[in-house]
């Protein structure tokens, strides 16, 4: 394909795949409420729209239309700055991940369903949540507040410490399928449906476990989300943010929840792959073949991303030394034993 | 479309490292250096070295670079100040580094047989690095994993407070 | 667009600029380290000659299609990793003894 047309259809796909996550995004929220809701025995939100569904729509107005109100004494350049970049993180990782099937193609091996099929998909994902790690640290310490510092300390150490844990974890997948392309570690675990994803048929629950955990610390959420704390820290880093910041760092939260759930279906839960494998046949539909994968995709971070909700609304939060504990003494070595482990039984196969 | 990506975060590189000695708070500082890293990553990129691109992003930017800026946030030791040392470390300083670089620029400019960079060059796969780290260079790999134990044992007994001694940030 | 302007777009970047790059932040950290009076700036100007090489290293390990220059590149960032631990502690160390992170206060052994 020319330069032109290739760049049209790549920003094309650029704002749907944004329009759609940030949608997401919204939404999850909405699933949470409601999830939560119903774990607590209540209905949760449910009067703006059918069923709620209104619900993060009249959200976004309300945080839209709110005073926007900066303290005094905030260092500004790097107040305003945090925020987006805890937003465009999360956002950007989207980039790399694939959510449908390659087999249907445009013209020139055009991919449809992925922005860029980078060959260290991987490990851009990894980069990318490090650099995460800046929103938070800088939003506490601009904010000239003790509980916002100290929640962003607490946040920040987090975070660094569990990404190792994430990446260790991620290392026995990569081992299996030999590639660190996300769309090759998903084809190396379409072969026969659910037998062959890499959680069941590849023996990679101890990982998905670690990455389970992890995962749950890397977004800040429950039972890891003492950073957030209200009874012991007001509201940890973004104390003093209000109005379109404070949404800014919500749905940075809500948006890594998604992409740490695609990841997650990339790489234990095969991805686009259906779990029937080819037992039964589709018929050949140009429409079905594009849109069934993409349906199957959806289907699994719905269900992980319902596996957060739920842990969120069941399990009590740790303390903060429990947590640094549990990560660098029982998830750290777990990581490298489950490497080891993996490796030692490809040699031997 | 080489020569456009090369000059902007050229372009980036140079305007975060003279920021970095610009500013006088060291958090602008550690930000600038920020910049520069993730540039380099991408001229790495471009390069060829797809898998040094990322673990720049992800060493350097994301862990060494994080680890300033919580020492900076901790420490909070404020701006800096204008001294006689640094007035004629400017005096001296400028003019000598200013001769290191025309010394260098003139060499590189003069070099024979250097060659292009394009985008269609190959790319190196994460395969044929791990393939030569891991066969013949194996002996640094495991030394440099035994410095990185020695030096995580270094710097937790320095920074650890001494008997009654109290940290900063308390 | 103008085809002669598309054409020089389209031009392949010399190594030597690269290069050029490479000494322009050495030198730029070099200038750092010698004006900068905050200890935490000063370390940061030693990383950023760090880079400037580590940049070098790629370009000709571009040039000659060496994989061992992106391993050298590699193993720098370790090495930089462990000794910006080991040097911020140090740093956190000297505060705690001195109170103070200027450059010019904390140049005799004398408190």
């Amino acid at each position: 394909m020319t330069i032109l047309p290739f760049f049209l259809w790549s920003l094309l796909k650029v704002i749907v795949v944004t329009v759609v996550m940030l949608m997401s995004v919204a939404y999850t929220v909405l699933l949470e409420r409601k999830l939560v809701g119903r774990i607590q025995n209540r209905w949760g939100p449910s009067r703006v729209g059918p069923f709620g569904l209104l619900q993060p729509l009249v959200d976004g107005a309300k945080l839209f239309l709110k005073e926007d109100i900066v303290p005094t004494a905030v260092y500004k350049p790097l107040y305003l700055i945090s925020p987006v970049i805890a937003l465009g993180c999360a956002l950007i990782s989207i980039a790399v991940v694939p959510f449908g099937s390659p087999t249907v193609t445009g013209p020139g091996g055009f991919h449809f369903f992925e922005i860029s099929d980078v060959n260290i998909g991987l490990l851009v994902i990894l980069g990318i949540t490090s650099i995460g790690v800046y929103g938070i640290a800088l939003s506490g310490w601009s904010s000239n507040n003790k509980y916002s510092l100290l929640g962003s300390l607490r946040s920040s150490a987090q975070l660094i410490s569990y990404e190792l844990a994430l990446g260790l974890s991620l290392v026995g997948v990569v081992l299996r399928a030999g590639s660190l392309n996300l769309r090759e570690i998903v084809e190396s675990q379409g072969a026969h449906g659910i037998f062959t994803w890499n959680l069941f048929g590849g023996f990679q629950f101890v990982a998905f476990f670690i990455y389970l955990m992890a995962a749950y610390a890397e977004t800040n959420r429950s039972p890891f989300d003492l950073p957030e704390a209200e009874s012991e820290l007001t509201a940890g880093y973004h104390t003093e943010y209000s109005s379109m910041k404070f949404a800014m760092f919500f749905m940075a939260e809500y948006g890594n929840m998604i992409t740490v759930g695609c990841v997650a279906t990339l790489l234990f839960l095969g991805g686009w792959t259906s779990p029937f494998g080819n037992l039964i046949p589709l018929p050949q539909n140009i429409l079905v073949l594009a849109l069934l994968p993409i349906f199957w995709f959806v289907l699994k971070v719905f269900s992980f991303l319902f596996l957060y909700v739920w842990v969120r609304g069941t399990l009590p939060r740790f303390r903060y030394d429990q947590l640094m504990n549990f990560g660098w003494c029982y998830l750290m070595p777990l990581a490298i034993l489950n490497i080891v482990a993996t490796s030692l039984w490809l040699a031997y196969k | 479309m080489h020569l456009i990506l090369f000059i902007v975060f050229a372009g980036f590189c140079v305007a975060g490292a003279v920021n970095l000695l610009i500013q006088t708070h060291p958090i602008n500082s550690a930000l600038s250096l920020i910049v520069v890293m993730t540039s380099l990553a991408v001229l790495y990129l471009l390069l060829g070295a797809e898998f040094l691109a990322v673990a720049q992003v992800i060493v350097y930017a994301g862990a060494i670079m994080v680890l300033f800026t919580f020492v900076v946030m901790l420490l909070n030791a404020g701006r800096e100040e204008r001294t006689l040392g640094s007035r004629a470390a400017m005096v001296v300083g400028f003019p000598a580094v200013v001769a290191l670089l025309a010394v260098a620029a003139t060499v590189i400019l003069h070099t024979q047989g250097l060659g292009t960079a394009a985008m269609h060059d190959g790319i190196t796969s994460t395969q044929e690095l791990s393939t030569v780290l891991f066969t013949k260079l194996l002996l640094p790999f495991e030394v440099t994993s035994v410095l990185i134990l020695i030096a995580i044992l270094g710097a937790v007994a320095l920074a650890r407070p001494g008997d009654g001694e109290r940290t900063p940030s308390e | 667009m103008n085809s002669e302007f598309v054409q020089m777009l389209q031009q392949d970047v010399p190594l030597s600029w690269y290069l050029l790059l490479s000494a322009v932040l050495f030198s730029l950290g070099i200038v750092g380290f010698l004006i900068k009076r905050n200890l935490i700036t000063v370390f940061m100007s030693i990383e950023l000659m760090l880079n400037g090489v580590n940049l070098s290293f790629v370009t000709f390990a571009h040039q000659w299609h060496a994989v061992k220059g992106q391993i050298f590149v590699f193993f720098v960032m370790m090495v930089a990793a462990a000794e910006a631990a080991v040097g911020l502690a140090i740093i956190i160390a000297v505060f705690r003894a001195r109170a103070t992170l200027a450059v010019d206060r904390i140049d005799l052994m004398k408190l």
